[in-house]
């Protein structure tokens, strides 16, 4: 497939949000059960809210230079029963919608006490908005990630690891960064944020790694005898009917030689797993500017592995678009 | 319950791109229309298209097919670019089978295109919303054309008659007897979309001579060959023995 | 789905007329909305396509709305040079004032002057008609440069030929054998029959070096060498004789197989038809004067005696003492050695596949008879209850005729058909009006350079078919009265003129130099041309020395056309000429019609929109510049204009006064009630126009088989003027044409001689019988270093058109690839897509590769006329057609070595067709760091006054723009 930046960046910017949000409420769910030292409300979940909202408008606002025309996709809402876009379009703002009330409520100190649980816990708006926040972000990874593993035809997406990755890779950009805000906004966090993102980074290289290996082990379901329905071992395309390029060869195709591709997978392996590794290693010791280099390096890294998601799928279509004579 | 489909029979596809052009020219200036071209007359033209003919070769000189193979829509019985369209836009009519893109609900996601595996939909770079054959809607039903100008314009345009038109539903039609008698059969059939356009596939005519064709009790030379007769004066049994 | 509103109808409406996007020429409707061309399809009530359509008919919009057109007469700049591009818009009035003062000093001193040059048109009546009337000689279409030996050897042998003269019944025939085509002037007919002949269980061989289009869906594909297929059908003709699989009633009662041939090599008369006094009537054609030995009484008698039957073979004695033999029993004696075996080392194909083949045609067309009840009257009075056939049917094209063995590979052709018993029967071969014609057709050139006189029409045709050395058309000294030496000795048979020697000769002024060369739709500065590169060169060349230094060698250049052509860039005047959809045409009898087989149909042409810009019919030019110049057709005797326009031209014109015979067969006489023949009716066109455009005449259908021996058709066909004699047209399987020549080279008989240096090769090539030899360019090539045989075709979507200014069209093609055997491609190291250098011993060409299993090894191949000069067709200088297509007639030669210094043309020696499938060359990866474009190039040519400028962008609607 042709990797398109405005997908790229949508969803990296929306999983480290969902990832930051997640990290947020795990601090407020251990710091409610006194695991955690609570931080200061306003500078830790108010203003963590506010840069996962700005991420995650950031991401919207990228995700509509992929469309044809931005200005009806309000409509994109209609076809949830049978479409997972439509699923994304309808939790996205769902969820930036409680995220956002969630921000608000910590800022403006909001947290009458709803109710009480056994043993003591009390519940407050931040924590009703807090637990539908983290299902709508899982729910969030889910459908970003089914909007590419339920098309059956691209078989290197077609598996339950695609969703898997969305919510690891999410997850653990959204706890580097966590990890790397908090060294402003409560610092005393670090150590608990550095360290749950290492273990979801490692998680996250063992299903990214699993997913490059099963992908390299695909035997393509179509070959071009099923594409024409003749049956001899010998096919061989001459001309696809036009010379100059058409939307099934910009679209479906990268066009980069295999060098660049093996290069960009390398780049992402690094830059996404040991190298943010080291750097939040180093951060937790006590430097700041290794957290931030993290995030950084590891963000970097995903816009590259979200590019090489893309570019590794190869749609039975191409079977059409091989030659022009 | 109809559905209308093309059969496309490879055994006379001469690869000539009528229908090419043919649905082009209607669609352009038609209700599905218009179909951009980019850089007309510069390098690397491209266009907006429905229909496509690419060549293939099978198998090996001196063993060579060249199978000319026109792809368009095939209007899936079960098309899978239409469970993934957001707003509805890509959408299968329930009276013909036909699948069609309403433009003014289509936001140019490009979801259905990835989810069609013969690569049959083309966004207009103009427009911004997903184009593809619409069996010619507008002139099936439009009962100011005469009946036998009620079909796709590549139907009609196809000089060897290579793509039949009809209801594959109706076990009697042309395309239902032709799918059937010629072993149509459908693209990609591993997927489960069901094409409803099929494709007939090449059949060899053979003859066969028999040795004992060549010779022949009438066979000309025997009229035209003059048998040298021999002189009278060379010998015979007349010459050695009286009996 | 929303775009445009189709409801108001008022907007909306449809024209029928003819399309003209290729030579097929098929009945389209135009649909218009608001006056701009929103639709063309197919007319189902025309007989000719009924109602399909090509790509490029279908594509007919973007031709019309082209960039590329010229809208304005052009100027060259006083000063610039030719090729620069450099022009002034002027206005119609100085262009016929210029072109009416210099052609009328050129007709007033010597009309030879003026040369006429015609390509891709089909108006050839009209422009050959103001040649003759002008006075000049120098006047030719393209078939010279395109297939003129598949006219010639065909016509020479059975009297008509492939095209639009005749064809393959499909729909009654069993076996179709397709040899050396790709796709032809009657492109959807053709579509249309071979498609129903599949379905109804025919068999479809396709002879070829490459697999593409129509032979796609053979059921078997025969490759072949190119220039070989000469070799494989004498092969077949010998395996046909030798197993007895030929149709000997047909050829004993309607070819001259059975005339006895003069066998005394001594004798003057040796090689020639031994005659004898018979009673004939005046003015005969070919008196029926030779004879057959009879098998039934043992002796000589006259031909076609009631109740004779001839020996086929054998040698006899005539009373006289004259050694003879049966034209047959020659033929049967040439094909000796031409075996299967022999065949296959030369062709490339298996002895065993010859034979397979022969035995499938033989036992076919002898076991699959077909009986119509139809009854029809023979030549010699014979009264037949059933037509019969045999259902074996061919076509062939360019792949046998771009040779220069084209000539006789096409004869062993037509004779092989004629073995077959297949011409003009059921389910063989059918001609279509105005053929079948007499052997040679009877239109002939002057004879005499004497017949071109000042402010006189030239005493005869510019064209013709000649029967003798005396009909050619030479000076005293034997040296050639036309610019192109067509009709001289070294092209005697040049039916078609010879196009591509033009401004060659004219350059160089041998025979002469010319002062105006008009040339109309000729692209001959790129694709119409061999050696293409100077070409250009000689175009612009001027004289160094003598009265005329500093001037072009050729003064005065004059192109019509349509588009920005490569050519228009070296007018001194270019005329712009309408498309057809704004103008007025006519597809008539008296040129190339599109008759069925039943019968002649005519058809015409008429505006269905406005004329765009200052454009201008060429017919109108012509009609205006002849009325200017009061050619006698043009003017009445006081010297005042006869025709207003071209419609009335068509409508009036008679070939002679009264004689009832014009343009158009259709709805003549006063109320358009007669046909054929008829006085001038004022209402034709409107009656064309009512009525799909075309006119349909079917025969009866007893005249509609056997006509070249038919009583009843030839006498139709003499009362109605189509042609002049209704004697039987007997198959030339013995050409004694060619014997003329071939005796005269040998210093026999009474007729010219040839003069010496030519003697030898036409001795050695006008032989009466066909042979095979291996092509010129071969005999001179060394096949180590150039082992590969180069060959071009055309693709279907731009057949017999130049597309590349069309928006649709060039999508599909728009560079070329040079397309290579896998095996030999990867036997050099070239991969598929890698650059290349393609090298004949004349010149080289970069392109791109493509690897192939369609096509033979030993064969490399590209369409032909998708590259293009850089600019040309107001593409952009970048365009694929200019930086990544390329022309393979850079590699060509129009002249070949002949020993010494001396050079002969790279043409058929019989009939000048060019040769340019003959060449030979290699492949090899380019170097490291040559750039990714094709060479040669071309100084980039730059849009004219007047264009339209090109879009970027195109998204057409078909109204108008608000």
């Amino acid at each position: 497939m042709h990797p398109a930046f405005s997908v790229i960046f949508l969803t990296t910017l929306i999983g480290a949000a969902q990832g930051l949000f997640l990290a947020l409420f795990t601090v407020q769910s251990y710091a409610a059960f006194k695991l955690l030292p609570a931080p200061d409300a306003h500078a830790f979940y108010g203003q963590g809210s506010v840069l996962a909202v700005t991420l995650l408008v950031l991401g919207l606002g990228a995700s509509f230079f992929h469309l044809g025309h931005p200005e009806r996709a309000w409509r994109s809402a209609a076809m949830w029963r049978t479409s997972w876009l439509s699923r994304e379009v309808i939790v996205l703002p769902a969820f930036m919608g409680i995220v956002f009330l969630y921000g608000l409520a910590h800022w403006l100190d909001w947290h009458p006490v709803l109710m009480t649980l056994p043993g003591g816990l009390p519940v407050d708006p931040s924590a009703i908005l807090g637990v539908a926040g983290t299902l709508l972000a899982f729910a969030l990874f889910v459908c970003t990630g089914m909007i590419y593993a339920c098309l059956k035809f691209l078989a290197e997406w077609h598996s339950p690891l695609t969703v898997i990755n969305y919510v690891l890779l999410g997850g653990a950009s959204g706890f580097t960064l966590a990890a790397a805000f908090a060294t402003a906004a409560a610092p005393e966090l670090v150590s608990f944020l550095a360290g749950w993102a290492v273990i979801i980074t490692a998680l996250g290289l063992i299903s990214r790694a699993a997913s490059l290996y099963r992908n390299a082990r695909l035997k393509p379901k179509s070959t071009l005898q099923t594409a024409i329905g003749i049956k001899h071992p010998k096919i061989v395309q001459k001309t696809q009917g036009f010379m100059g390029g058409s939307f099934n060869t910009r679209e479906f195709f990268h066009g980069k030689p295999i060098a660049v591709l093996r290069g960009i997978k390398w780049f992402f392996l690094i830059a996404v797993f040991p190298l943010p590794l080291l750097l939040l290693l180093i951060g937790m010791q006590g430097n700041s500017g290794g957290l931030v280099a993290a995030f950084v390096v590891q963000y970097l890294g995903l816009l590259a592995e979200r590019w090489f998601f893309f570019a590794q799928a190869n749609h039975p279509q191409n079977l059409y678009y091989q030659s022009i004579a | 319950m109809t559905q209308l489909a093309l059969v496309i029979d490879l055994n006379v596809c001469v690869g000539c791109q009528a229908c090419v052009t043919s649905c082009k020219e209607w669609n352009t200036s038609g209700s599905a229309g218009p179909m951009v071209d980019q850089n007309p007359y510069g390098a690397d033209p491209t266009g907006t298209f429905f229909n496509r003919v690419q060549t293939f070769e099978v198998g090996e000189f001196p063993n060579t097919e060249t199978v000319h193979f026109p792809k368009s829509c095939l209007h899936c019985e079960d098309p899978p670019c239409v469970p993934v369209c957001p707003t509805g836009a890509s959408y299968k009519r329930k009276e013909d089978g036909i699948v069609l893109v309403d433009y003014d609900k289509c936001i140019g996601c490009k979801y259905c295109s990835w989810a069609c595996p013969y690569g049959a939909r083309e966004l207009d770079e103009q427009q911004q919303v997903m184009k593809k054959c619409t069996l010619c809607v507008d002139r099936i039903y439009d009962m100011s054309m005469n009946e036998e100008d009620r079909k796709p314009s590549c139907v009609k345009a196809c000089p060897t008659s290579a793509r039949l038109y009809g209801d594959i539903h109706d076990s009697e039609s042309d395309v239902s007897i032709a799918i059937r008698e010629a072993g149509g059969y459908a693209l990609m059939p591993e997927w489960g979309t069901h094409p409803a356009n099929h494709y007939l596939p090449r059949r060899k005519t053979r003859i066969k001579i028999h040795e004992d064709e060549l010779e022949r009790a009438d066979n000309p030379l025997k009229v035209d060959r003059k048998l040298p007769k021999p002189a009278t004066n060379e010998p015979t049994l007349d010459d050695f023995t009286t009996w | 789905m929303q775009a445009v509103t189709l409801s108001d109808s008022s907007l909306q409406e449809v024209k029928t007329t003819t399309c003209y996007m290729c030579a097929c020429r098929c009945g389209i409707r135009v649909h218009m909305r608001g006056g701009v061309v929103r639709y063309i399809d197919g007319n189902p009530d025309h007989p000719l396509n009924k109602g399909v359509i090509c790509a490029k008919g279908s594509s007919g919009i973007m031709k019309q709305y082209s960039p590329a057109r010229l809208l304005k007469p052009l100027k060259r700049k006083a000063g610039a040079e030719r090729g620069a591009g450099e022009f002034e818009e002027i206005e119609w009035e100085e262009v016929f004032a210029t072109l009416a003062e210099r052609l009328g000093k050129i007709r007033a001193t010597d009309p030879k002057k003026f040369a006429l040059f015609t390509g891709r048109d089909q108006m050839q009546a009209l422009t050959g008609m103001f040649a003759r009337q002008f006075g000049t000689p120098n006047y030719a279409a393209h078939g010279g440069f395109c297939s003129v030996n598949m006219a010639a050897g065909m016509i020479y042998t059975i009297g008509g030929s492939f095209w639009e003269f005749g064809g393959p019944d499909l729909d009654r025939a069993k076996l179709f054998v397709m040899i050396g085509t790709a796709e032809d002037h009657h492109s959807n007919p053709l579509k249309i029959a071979l498609s129903k002949f599949k379905r109804d269980g025919g068999r479809f061989i396709s002879i070829n070096p490459v697999r593409t289009g129509y032979s796609a869906i053979a059921d078997e594909w025969v490759p072949i060498r190119p220039g070989t297929d000469g070799a494989l059908l004498l092969a077949i003709i010998h395996e046909i004789i030798a197993t007895g699989l030929y149709d000997r009633e047909f050829l004993v009662k309607y070819s001259n197989a059975g005339q006895l041939v003069n066998v005394a090599e001594a004798n003057d008369e040796f090689g020639f038809f031994v005659r004898t006094e018979v009673p004939t009537e005046e003015a005969c054609y070919e008196p029926q004067d030779k004879l057959w030995w009879d098998r039934n009484t043992d002796r000589p008698v006259v031909t076609h005696q009631a109740g004779a039957d001839p020996f086929l073979l054998g040698e006899f004695i005539l009373p006289d003492g004259t050694p003879v033999k049966p034209a047959f029993q020659l033929l049967q004696e040439r094909v000796t050695d031409y075996t299967p075996d022999w065949a296959s080392q030369i062709t490339g194909i298996s002895a065993e596949t010859i034979r397979q083949l022969a035995h499938e045609m033989g036992v076919t067309a002898r076991d699959q008879k077909i009986e119509l009840p139809i009854a029809w009257t023979d030549s010699w009075d014979v009264e037949h209850d059933t037509v019969t056939g045999n259902p074996v049917a061919f076509h062939a094209m360019r792949g046998l005729a771009a040779h220069s063995n084209g000539f006789q590979t096409i004869r062993a052709l037509a004779i092989l058909m004629s073995l077959l018993g297949t011409i003009d029967r059921p389910g063989g071969f059918r001609h279509k009006a105005p053929f079948p014609r007499p052997i040679p057709p009877c239109a002939r050139t002057p004879n005499d350079p004497r017949a071109v006189q000042p402010n006189q029409p030239l005493d005869g045709m510019a064209l013709g078919w000649p029967s003798d050395p005396d009909d050619l058309f030479v000076n005293d000294d034997g040296s050639p009265v036309r610019i192109d030496k067509a009709f001289s000795w070294e092209y005697p048979l040049s039916v078609h003129g010879l196009m591509h020697n033009a401004i060659t000769n004219a350059w160089r002024g041998d025979p002469y130099k010319i002062d105006t060369l008009l040339i109309f739709m000729a692209n001959m500065s790129w694709n119409s041309t061999m050696n293409t590169v100077e070409v250009r060169q000689m175009l612009n060349d001027k004289e160094t020395e003598g009265p005329n230094a500093g001037e072009f060698k050729i003064p005065f250049l004059v192109v019509c056309d349509a588009f920005h052509s490569e050519m228009t860039a070296f007018a001194d005047l270019i005329l712009p000429d309408t498309t057809y959809l704004e103008r007025h045409d006519v597809m008539s009898m008296l040129d190339r019609p599109i008759s069925e087989f039943d019968g002649p149909v005519d058809s015409v042409r008429i505006p269905v929109v406005p004329v765009s810009g200052d454009c201008k019919p060429f017919q109108e030019v012509l009609i205006e510049l002849g009325t200017r110049l009061k050619l006698p057709a043009f003017v009445t005797k006081a010297g005042e204009r006869k025709f207003r326009d071209y419609p009335d031209f068509v409508v009036n014109w008679e070939t002679e006064p009264g004689s009832g015979i014009g343009f158009l067969a259709g709805w003549r006489g006063k109320g358009g009630e007669k046909f054929l023949r008829g006085e001038p009716n004022p209402k034709q066109w409107e009656m064309y126009e009512k009525n799909n455009c075309v006119f349909h005449y079917e025969l009866p259908k007893s005249y509609q088989y056997m006509r070249n021996w038919n009583k009843g058709y030839l006498e139709w066909s003499q009362r109605n003027r189509i042609t002049r004699y209704a004697e039987p047209i007997l198959i030339h399987l013995y050409s004694e044409v060619l014997q003329r020549f071939r005796s005269a080279a040998q210093g026999k008989g009474l007729t010219r001689k040839p003069p010496e240096p030519l003697k030898k090769r036409i001795d050695t090539y006008f032989d009466p019988l066909p042979f095979y030899y291996e092509p010129l360019e071969g005999q001179v090539t060394d096949r180590h270093k150039y082992p590969l045989a180069a060959v071009t075709q055309r693709p279907m979507a731009m057949y017999h058109s130049w597309d590349s200014q069309n928006a649709w069209l060039r999508q599909i093609h728009t560079h070329n690839y040079l397309f290579v055997n896998t095996r030999t491609a990867l036997q050099q190291g070239i991969a598929d897509g890698d650059w290349i250098w393609v090298e004949s011993q004349w010149g080289k060409v970069r392109c791109m590769a493509r690897h192939s299993e369609a096509v033979e090894p030993g064969t490399v191949w590209t369409w032909n006329a998708i590259g293009k000069a850089a600019g040309a067709w107001n593409l952009t200088p970048d365009a694929n057609e200019s930086q990544k297509g390329f022309l393979l007639n850079h590699l060509i030669s129009e002249e070949l070595p002949a020993g010494g210094s001396s050079r002969i043309s790279n043409s058929d020696p019989i009939t000048g067709q060019a040769a340019w499938y003959d060449v030979r060359v290699r492949i090899y990866k380019v170097g490291a760091g040559e750039t990714a474009t094709t060479s040669p190039q071309f100084e980039v040519m730059k849009p004219y006054p007047g264009m339209k400028t090109r879009s970027s962008i195109l998204a057409f609607l078909g109204v108008k723009p608000k």
